[in-house]
């Protein structure tokens, strides 16, 4: 477990003193993997870099398994800091050494005898995938593979944390994919604790159990992907979400045309998400036959996942009596879903669109 | 040219060589450590110390400041001290490493100023040593940088032993002087010119191999 209290750090440079952390505080449980995302300048390396005293904080502490890393002389940090691996966004591999020889680094360092050393470096090649590669030189190797190579070093001197400083920034978003998988399954393989540092919420999205938004030093938000996913409760969040979920409000409607006061003859926007199970249920179905006096059209669908959890977004309209539409809304609410009211647009406002 | 010339170039030539090898076999010894030193005790660097950093520096600034024709002659109480003699190709030696050291050593930190601090940072995570860090990582990253900057100053020695040799040190430079200059002998001037351009050549192109064999990055 990582607890991290209070921590402050501020950067004296050559433009005045820069508060890149302003009182940070979180807690990350054993075997979870944990989102930190924020803007460029937020502080996010600042952050991860604390936890293995790269970056020395002015105040609060550091404590992993109960140990407190800000307390630790020079030698006792050398070892706290082989049980926790690190991958940086620009891969960071000895370029004179081949793919072998940067994944034996850490464990030369301890003074490991080269059987085993061989012993743990061949499975590791395995696990990444880079089996054939052993004599490559990084100068031969794509970003994907690069970076593959990083994680195998990270994992050499069998970690019980992983530390990734915008570890697919760099890379295309396919590669991101492997690679991000690739970490999902040393997590569940080895039980490791995984701390990702992004910009970017497809990556919270893709593999994070947890997340933490941060924003001018300070946690803005937190809590469970999907809790933080589904109900964005800070601006930033909902800004950092509607990246990923691209603005699905048709045009249109976005640049004021919406109105908050019904009228017979305009539809009433509602936009619905489905978590889990509920995602299968038919409800919209059941509410046409429920209401045949109410009328539905539908504005936007999307089906996506969060971390294998089915994620259903939907824009509808509904038109009818103002009764009616009361009642249908009642008939959505009670079903399990999240429902959001945009407000009333004219019909003309959908067909002229 | 006569045979007794030609045996008389060869055995200049040896001195030379001699010289410049010894030389900078010895100035290396000192000035690799002198050149981490330099670069790993400046900011933000993993043995950082100001007051380190500046004695050094500024020592080595007060070596490199001197003409070496002026260093010669300055230090000959010292070169006495240590061969015994003020004069021949050994006493030349002290001189020559006296002034390489520095020199390597500004050399040495150029080369290692070229390695990523996050190699250094990715070591310093994995619980590496600061000697580690230089074993490890700054040196053999800084090989190829170093092998380059060592033929600059290989190619500077023949020069300084040169000079040198006109102290009665011997090699080329005292064969060029005494014969070609004295002794109005234009074609052993000649002679001795075209061999020191021949020598260093063949050094660049020894240094330049062996820079582009170490180096694994990208495009070598
Ligand atoms: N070594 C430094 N010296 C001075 N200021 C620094 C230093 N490192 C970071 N900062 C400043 O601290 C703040 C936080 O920086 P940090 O690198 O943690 O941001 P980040 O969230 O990782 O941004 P990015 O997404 O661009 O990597 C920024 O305002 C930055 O300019
Ligand atoms: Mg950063």
């Amino acid at each position: 477990m990582i607890e991290i209290k209070n921590l402050t750090k501020t950067y004296y440079g050559d433009t005045g003193p820069v508060a890149a952390l302003k009182g940070i505080n979180l807690t990350i449980a054993t075997g979870e993997i944990y989102g930190i995302i924020g803007k460029s300048g937020a502080g996010k390396s600042t952050l991860i870099r604390c936890i293995n005293m790269l970056e020395a904080p002015d105040g609060g502490q550091v404590i992993i398994d109960g140990k407190d890393m800000t307390a630790l002389n020079a030698a006792d940090l050398r070892s706290a800091r082989k049980k926790i691996g690190m991958i940086f966004q620009h891969f960071n591999l000895l370029s004179s050494a081949n793919v072998y020889d940067n994944i034996a680094f850490p464990l030369k360092l301890v003074g490991t005898d080269d059987t085993t050393v061989e012993k743990k470096v061949r499975p590791l090649l395995e696990l990444v995938g880079l089996k054939d590669f052993a004599e490559r030189y990084p100068a031969q190797l794509s970003g994907g593979q690069k970076q593959r190579v990083g994680i195998a070093r990270a994992l050499a001197s069998d970690p019980n944390i992983l530390l990734c400083d915008e570890a697919t920034s760099a890379l295309d978003p396919q590669t991101t994919k492997g690679v991000l998988e690739l970490i999902g399954q040393i997590n569940r393989q080895m039980h490791l604790t995984v701390v990702v540092i992004t910009h970017e919420m497809q990556v919270i999205k893709d593999i994070c159990d947890k997340v933490a938004v941060i924003d001018g030093g300070v946690i803005a938000e937190s809590g469970s992907v999907v809790d933080v996913f589904t109900n964005p409760g800070q601006p930033i969040t909902k800004e950092f979400i509607s990246v990923l979920l691209s603005n699905d409000l048709p045009t249109a409607f976005r640049d004021g045309a919406v109105e908050q006061e019904y009228s017979p003859d305009s539809y009433l926007l509602l936009r619905l998400i489905f978590l889990g199970e509920s995602a299968d249920d038919p409800v919209i179905a059941g509410m046409i036959r429920a209401f045949p006096q109410i009328e539905c059209t539908m504005l936007f669908g999307n089906l996506d996942q969060i971390r294998r959890i089915p994620f259903g977004r939907m824009i509808i309209g509904i038109t009818g009596e103002q009764s009616a539409l009361a009642a249908a809304m009642d008939y959505l609410k009670a079903h399990d879903l999240r429902m959001e009211v945009i407000g009333y647009v004219r019909r003309h406002g959908i067909v002229n669109r | 040219m006569s045979a007794d010339m030609v045996s008389l170039i060869v055995k200049a030539l040896g001195e030379t060589v001699y010289m410049v090898t010894v030389s900078m076999a010895i100035a290396t010894v000192f000035g690799i450590p002198l050149g981490v030193i330099l670069h790993t005790t400046g900011k933000g660097e993993i043995l950082e110390n100001a007051a380190v950093a500046k004695i050094v520096g500024s020592t080595v600034n007060a070596i490199r400041s001197i003409p070496f024709i002026i260093l010669m002659v300055a230090i000959i109480p010292l070169t006495r001290f240590i061969v015994g003699s003020a004069i021949g190709t050994t006493a030349a030696m002290v001189p020559l490493v006296i002034a390489s050291v520095p020199f390597i050593g500004r050399q040495v930190e150029t080369a290692l100023k070229e390695v990523p601090y996050g190699l250094v940072e990715a070591a310093l995570a994995m619980g590496a040593t600061p000697l580690q860090i230089i074993n490890r990582v700054l040196l053999p990253e800084a090989a190829p940088g170093i092998v380059s900057q060592l033929t600059t100053v290989v190619i500077a020695l023949v020069g300084e032993s040169a000079m040198a040799g006109a102290i009665g040190g011997g090699g080329l430079g005292d064969l060029a002087i005494r014969y070609g200059y004295q002794r109005f002998r234009p074609e052993v001037m000649i002679a001795t010119v075209i061999i020191l351009i021949i020598l260093v050549q063949v050094v660049q192109f020894l240094g330049n191999t062996l820079a582009q064999k170490l180096n694994k990055r990208a495009g070598a």
